[in-house]
């Protein structure tokens, strides 16, 4: 078994009394809870903290933590001492491979439960398992035709002992086609075991769409930028424009601006159910990036030639 | 050699479409009815009909995201009801403000040559 600071965690000293305790979780709270926290690391770090508070907070916990030892560092393998089973749990268990937060949430079991030797396994009331929530990410083509997502997990499960223990489990869900950004499916039971009645928890898979050289997705449309050169917008053109099912060819009206977005309609990502959202085409004036001598002739000539003032407004808003 | 099992599972998608009861909500986020009724009463859960009592109220499986959050921060930070309901409609306008942001950045063109 894995030594786990809990002291070390929250910042505290070992005397640390029970509100200094609190205040430090409080502040590692405010700054890394996920719900709260945008920091890429948040959501381990704030498991940590809540595993730490959730045995140090508790009176008995913290005793029996405390009689694990203190000369361990944060990840040390350790036993706890030989008498420490018989009077926390079993004092027959093999700790080797548990995980030390699946120790004392035994523990609670343990006092709560009827049996000497029952355990998480045989809690007195239900206790509903535990939920887990995993990102998904997608690409837009996976989001557009549908897909096979993989889930590897460790579930915390009751043992022959009646101690937690995390068993690895792989699930295979099939999103289908209509995903969009942060849509969120649900795995019913897939979770960690309920206890003592308790139903199972359940997989929760938040979708993410992973960025795509060309599409931008905004909700179910999608946004690509197109190139123009200043004749094709100024005259007219047919261009091919990529779709995620294939290039479609997209007629451009003579005197199209920049920034004008032209919309084909239902090109954008499927909707779950029925329908789709559209693709927007973003005009961007381009110029080449060095001009040839006949190509700079050509522009001079129509500079001298037209009298088009792109910031005649200028002049009527001084006036 | 052991060999490595995999599940195949069904998937619920949490969308308009599903509607569950605020007994459901509670079950499935572990927050107590009484407490899924002060957020209903805050305006901060929206049923998706207009029924009284709250308890016979139907949700949209949208809710579930949110009765767990609020699950999670009425537990990790010990708030009252009042605290929960606030600090969830100010949690909402930041995800709204941040879905716009999102959706403005699609739309904003990217070349910059």
């Amino acid at each position: 078994m894995k030594y786990k600071d809990y002291y070390q965690t929250l910042g505290v000293a070992r005397d640390a009394s029970a509100a200094d305790i609190k205040k430090a979780y409080r502040k590692l709270a405010h700054k890394y809870h996920p719900d709260v926290s945008k920091l890429a690391d948040a959501k381990e770090k704030f498991q940590e903290i809540g595993e730490a508070y959730e045995t140090l907070k508790d009176a008995t916990k913290r005793a029996a933590y405390d009689e694990l030892g203190s000369n361990y560092h944060a990840g040390q393998d350790f036993r706890p001492p030989p008498d420490w089973g018989r009077t926390h749990g079993d004092a027959h268990a093999a700790f080797d491979d548990m995980d030390l937060s699946d120790l004392f949430a035994s523990l609670s079991g343990r006092r709560h439960g009827s049996r000497a030797h029952g355990g998480a396994r045989d809690a007195p009331f239900p206790i509903p398992g535990q939920d887990f929530e995993v990102p998904a990410e997608i690409t837009l083509e996976q989001a557009a035709h549908g897909t096979e997502f993989e889930v590897h997990l460790t579930v915390p499960e009751p043992g022959a002992e009646g101690y937690l223990r995390r068993v690895p489990r792989t699930f295979k869900a099939r999103i289908a086609k209509g995903a969009s950004e942060g849509q969120r499916l649900r795995l019913p039971g897939k979770g960690g075991k309920g206890l003592g009645g308790g139903r199972d928890g359940d997989l929760y898979l938040i979708i993410h769409l992973l960025p795509h050289p060309l599409f931008r997705a905004s909700g179910h449309d999608l946004y690509i930028d197109l190139p123009l050169a200043p004749w094709e917008a100024a005259l007219g053109a047919t261009v091919e424009v990529p779709t995620l099912h294939g290039a479609v060819h997209l007629k451009v009206r003579p005197g199209t601006r920049s920034g004008q977005k032209l919309r084909l309609a239902k090109r954008g990502l499927p909707h779950p159910h029925e329908g789709s959202g559209d693709l927007y085409a973003v005009v961007q004036l381009v110029l080449p990036a060095e001009l040839s001598a006949h190509e700079r002739a050509l522009l001079q000539q129509l500079a001298d030639g037209s009298s088009f003032d792109p910031r005649a407004h200028f002049k009527a808003e001084a006036a | 050699m052991s060999i490595e099992i995999i599940e195949a599972c069904d998937v619920i998608w949490l969308d308009e479409r599903q509607e569950l009861p605020l007994a459901a909500l509670a079950d499935l986020s572990g927050l107590p009815l009484s407490e899924l009724q002060q957020l209903v009463e805050c305006e901060t859960l929206t049923p998706v009909n207009s029924v009284e009592p709250a308890a016979e109220a139907r949700f949209g499986a949208r809710s579930i995201a949110l009765a767990r959050a609020a699950s999670r921060l009425r537990h990790d930070f010990d708030l009252d009801g009042n605290g929960l309901a606030l600090t969830l409609r100010l949690l909402n306008r930041v995800h709204e403000l941040e879905a716009e942001l999102r959706d403005l950045r699609a739309q904003w063109p990217q070349i910059t040559r």
